[in-house]
């Protein structure tokens, strides 16, 4: 019975990311064909590397617990969930989230790249959303730049004995804007014929960075809510990752 | 805990729909496009060099209402997914402290 439930939750999770595209979300990624061959390339194989290790850090995690599967299955929905939500935002235009953040904070960074990485194909492949081409700067922008920053801000709060709450929210929130600092930056050193690199990045900066601020906000309040509720329901597998420390 | 969940939900709600009633000239686009723009201003002689996939095979966009069913079963599939297990949880959670309660005290 318990095996036949984690078999689920294992098909369940696989086509959780497998549709973990997000149709038709007009946010930032970048397009297909907007970057040129060589950046393709170079960005594909900068994130070689973290895939990886994000792949042998999964395999591990499972190997060694078997049921924390769930809370993998949970960190990918909660990305497309989010991803999948196009905001307004105050500068007149919508933007959707990352969702990075509380996977980053529970598995590491370079987990949540594989995560990221599935759900940025099925949505270059179905929804014309990103693209094939640009798949190797986009995975580096959403799920590495994004969840190492996200990590590294944890880390540091906690080290500094900050709420945990407000860690998590600092976390969440910079990881997400940071994804699109570094978008803007990649196509700053793609695209600066008229202008500088350092021009051509405000530019895009000045484009991407109101719409996503606030956001960022949003997906700092939602990842600290859902951080909560598994604090409340999932203490076994928060303890077996370490995120909680044992029974005080 | 309870009250910083609704607060925490409320202020969601506010960030997202404030916009809507503040900008009501606004478009409302994806960034997607602004960006185009800002490459068309500083990059002007670039040309995209490759379209998505789907589009070269359905010889034009998805259409809209369609892009949005993918975009709701996306939505809902998510959703399934993380309230299923956090079903599991909440239950697993009720016989856990059944289990635990003759022997000491829960909080």
């Amino acid at each position: 019975m318990r095996k036949n439930e984690k078999r689920i939750l294992a098909a369940a999770a696989a086509l959780a990311l497998a549709f973990g595209a997000a149709p038709n979300v007009s946010a930032m990624h970048i397009m297909e064909g907007y970057l040129p061959g060589g950046f393709c390339v170079a960005w594909g194989v900068l994130c070689l590397p973290f895939l990886a290790a994000g792949f042998f850090s999964i395999r591990r995690a499972l190997e060694q617990r078997r049921n924390l599967i769930t809370l993998l299955a949970m960190s990918g929905a909660f990305i497309f969930v989010i991803s999948s939500l196009k905001i307004p935002s105050v500068s007149g235009s919508c933007s959707h989230m990352t969702g990075t953040g509380l996977g980053a904070i529970l598995f590491g960074p370079s987990a949540v790249s594989i995560l990221g990485l599935i759900v940025l194909l099925f949505q270059a492949l179905l929804l014309a959303h990103g693209g094939l081409t640009t798949i190797g700067a986009n995975t580096f922008s959403m799920a590495i730049a994004g969840p190492f920053v996200s990590w590294g801000i944890y880390r540091l709060c906690q080290k500094t004995k900050l709420n945990r709450r407000a860690s998590i929210f600092l976390a969440a929130a910079l990881g997400d804007f940071c994804t699109y600092c570094v978008t803007s930056l990649q196509m700053a050193l793609a695209h600066h014929e008229d202008a500088t690199i350092g021009g051509a990045f405000a530019e895009f900066l000045a484009v991407f960075a109101p719409t996503q601020l606030p956001l960022a906000v949003i997906e700092g309040i939602l990842t600290v809510l859902i951080v909560m509720g598994l604090e409340t329901y999932a203490k076994p597998e928060l303890r077996a990752i370490g995120f909680l420390k044992e029974a005080k | 805990m309870k009250k910083t969940v609704f607060l925490g939900i409320a202020l969601v709600l506010l960030i997202a729909l404030i916009p809507l009633f503040l900008r009501k000239d606004a478009e409302f686009g994806g960034s997607d496009d602004a960006g185009s723009q800002v490459v068309a201003e500083v990059d002007s002689s670039y040309e995209p060099w490759a379209t998505p996939l789907l589009e070269r095979i359905l010889g034009g966009e998805l259409p809209g209402e369609v892009e949005s069913l993918f975009f709701c079963l996306q939505t809902g599939i998510g959703v399934g997914i993380i309230a299923f297990i956090m079903g599991r949880f909440v239950e697993r959670r009720k016989w856990m402290k059944q289990e635990e309660e003759p022997a000491r005290d829960c909080h």
